[in-house]
């Protein structure tokens, strides 16, 4: 997005008169959006006893981070080193396997097979992979694995990869053909290739990939209520679950855990919006 | 790899490489494919197979052969259920599609608050389902939450007390998790329309909402072909979130098909019947991606990877 000052960009869109309907419309949802996320921030930074009281929309007059302190002791560091093992656990293999795979798509569209392994991945798009949760349940008990971190790390690997294949191909796609004649005319293996060419210059979808995966892992829910039991090997959002169930008339203490919950991810986005975004605007709209 | 042929031998080279592309590259996609056969194809033909039989999730599995089928399908719980999970979809496209495709047009657009409101609009996505629908939970109790609080009776509301107001805020806070991510994809499909369709139009006269519906929604098919059917099998698999924020009720108000297939194998232990409701979870999503495929003239994910 080339930012020229003289003239106002505008890709496409007619928007040189004011778009009134579109900015209001845009405020209003914006709006829409923050006034949930402002009231689990402040709600989570007051005391309990006065938070029946107070003016659920004004900010207390005297914040207080006994609610983070009460969740922190809740074994909440657990569940985080948990979803960290879980995520990093998943992600890796998922993005690694994907490339690969849409590597060997796009430079085999000639082969029938890997056509074919083409089609298969994107009937995974097509139909609903939670469905597919009681053999999985059946699998993991007879791997012996019920109830552990690695129980969570397999089927989320084989969830990530439809999309991960779709949007990495879409990317591999761009990248000039003579850039591969060159490296064959070098004497390059598709396995160079693929490292030392491809996989540098499609590094911006190989972090969108990474962040997106990392995001739906990190926030996934019904593998960890199906697969785990213990509360050691709960992760984040299952544990937000359960504390709620057990804390539901402390408001306060509730918010600060869907604050701590979300912190992490809310960094990582911080640090990798602009790919994100725009990595997932290119690989879903052409 | 023959890493022995003399490297200065440009024909040796020439076919090692030849063969190297034939015969390597559907390796590189077998990890992908065995993670891929292992827990999500094997088991789809394995849910498929469990739907004859009858399993408590802890004991033996018996062959039953169409027990299971039968008891589901005359089960008056199915029709609901299809029903249910039918008017979320019909009821969160209606309202995702439209507002999406105005946010994705106007963000698009040159506007000078673009970076802030892209920053905010998206982090609805990054907090869990789970996350979301507690906060709305609390954000919503009748006696303390947002309405009480503040004195608006309209927001004060037995929310999930009452079958129709469940199933609104259900479909309310789904829109208000995936707007932003289907706005984004919208986004990107108007800042791919040549610049030059509205340059002619404009030249004719045209003025924004013209435009709009003549360039914009055209140009567009494909974009809503796709983000539709994201949508729509997506819709198939809202579990978490109404799973912690109803329940599936008050009385099955919001009881889609993939609770009811929860409910019935994990909380019931009936593997049996809650396999039924799998295999119909995955027949819906099939048709469902078929039909739009029919609609949108070509495959929506394949046209991606074609790259037109």
């Amino acid at each position: 997005m080339s930012t020229t000052p003289t003239r106002p960009r505008h890709h496409g869109g007619p928007a040189i008169r004011r778009n009134w309907l579109g900015n209001l419309s845009a405020w209003l949802w914006l709006a829409v959006v923050v006034i949930p996320l402002y009231w689990i921030l402040i709600t989570s930074l007051k005391a309990q006893s006065g938070y029946y009281a107070s003016n659920p929309l004004i900010p207390p007059a005297d914040p207080t981070l006994d609610n983070y302190q009460f969740v922190l002791q809740s074994d909440f560091l657990t569940y985080f080193v948990n979803t960290v093992v879980v995520t990093a656990g998943a992600v890796v293999p998922a993005v690694t396997v994907s490339f690969m795979a849409a590597y060997a798509i796009v430079r085999g569209w000639s082969s029938r097979f890997l056509r074919g392994v083409n089609g298969l991945f994107l009937m995974g798009l097509a139909i609903p992979l939670q469905a597919t949760v009681i053999p999985i349940y059946l699998i993991i008990i007879r791997l012996h694995l019920y109830d552990s971190l690695l129980a969570l790390i397999l089927p989320s690997i084989a969830f990530a990869i439809p999309l991960s294949v779709l949007i990495l191909a879409n990317f591999i796609r761009d990248v000039p053909k003579e850039l591969f004649e060159a490296m064959r005319v070098d004497g390059a293996t598709e396995w160079m290739t693929m490292w030392r060419l491809t996989a540098p210059l499609t590094r911006p979808a190989l972090l969108t990939v990474t962040i997106f995966n990392a995001l739906t892992i990190w926030n996934g829910f019904l593998l960890p209520l199906i697969l785990t039991q213990s509360p050691d090997k709960r992760t984040l959002p299952l544990a937000l679950w359960t504390f709620q169930g057990q804390y539901s008339v402390n408001v306060p203490a509730i918010a600060a855990a869907v604050v701590l919950t979300t912190l992490p991810i809310l960094v990582l986005y911080a640090f990798g919006r602009r790919q994100l975004l725009g990595g997932l605007a290119a690989g879903f709209s052409r | 790899m023959a890493t022995t042929e003399p490297a200065s031998d440009p024909a040796a080279r020439g076919t090692r490489t030849r063969r190297d592309r034939g015969g390597v590259l559907p390796w590189l996609a077998a990890p992908a494919l065995v993670f891929f056969v292992g827990f999500a194809v094997i088991p789809l033909v394995g849910v498929f197979a469990l739907s004859f039989t009858t399993w408590d999730g802890i004991g033996a599995i018996v062959p039953s052969g169409l027990t299971s089928w039968q008891a589901v399908l005359t089960d008056p719980g199915l029709p609901h259920a299809l029903w249910v999970t039918f008017l979320v979809m019909v009821a969160s496209w209606a309202v995702q599609t439209p507002s999406s495709i105005l946010l994705g047009t106007f963000l698009a657009g040159y506007q000078r608050h673009r970076a802030v409101l892209s920053v905010v609009y998206f982090v609805p996505l990054l907090l869990s389902s789970a996350a979301i629908a507690i906060a709305y939970k609390a954000l919503l109790d009748p006696n303390f939450g947002l309405g009480a609080g503040l004195g608006i009776g309209l927001l004060s509301q037995d929310w999930l007390g009452r079958p129709a107001l469940a199933f609104g805020l259900v479909v309310f806070v789904v829109s208000w998790q995936f707007i932003p991510f289907h706005a984004l994809i919208y986004q990107g499909g108007v800042r791919q329309i040549p610049r030059s369709l509205y340059e002619a139009a404009q030249l004719d006269g045209a003025g924004r909402v013209r435009q709009f519906f003549t360039i914009t929604l055209p140009q567009l098919r494909y974009t809503i072909i796709t983000s539709s059917t994201l949508m729509v099998v997506g819709s198939l698999t809202f579990f978490d979130l109404i799973f912690v924020l109803t329940e599936g009720g008050p009385a099955d108000a919001t009881r889609v098909l993939a609770l009811d297939m929860y409910k019935r194998g994990f909380q019931a232990n009936l593997m049996g019947p809650a396999s039924v409701i799998a295999v119909i979870l995955v027949l819906v999503g099939l048709v469902l991606a078929l039909l739009l495929r029919r609609l949108g003239g070509r495959d929506a994910s394949q046209s991606q990877l074609e790259g037109v």
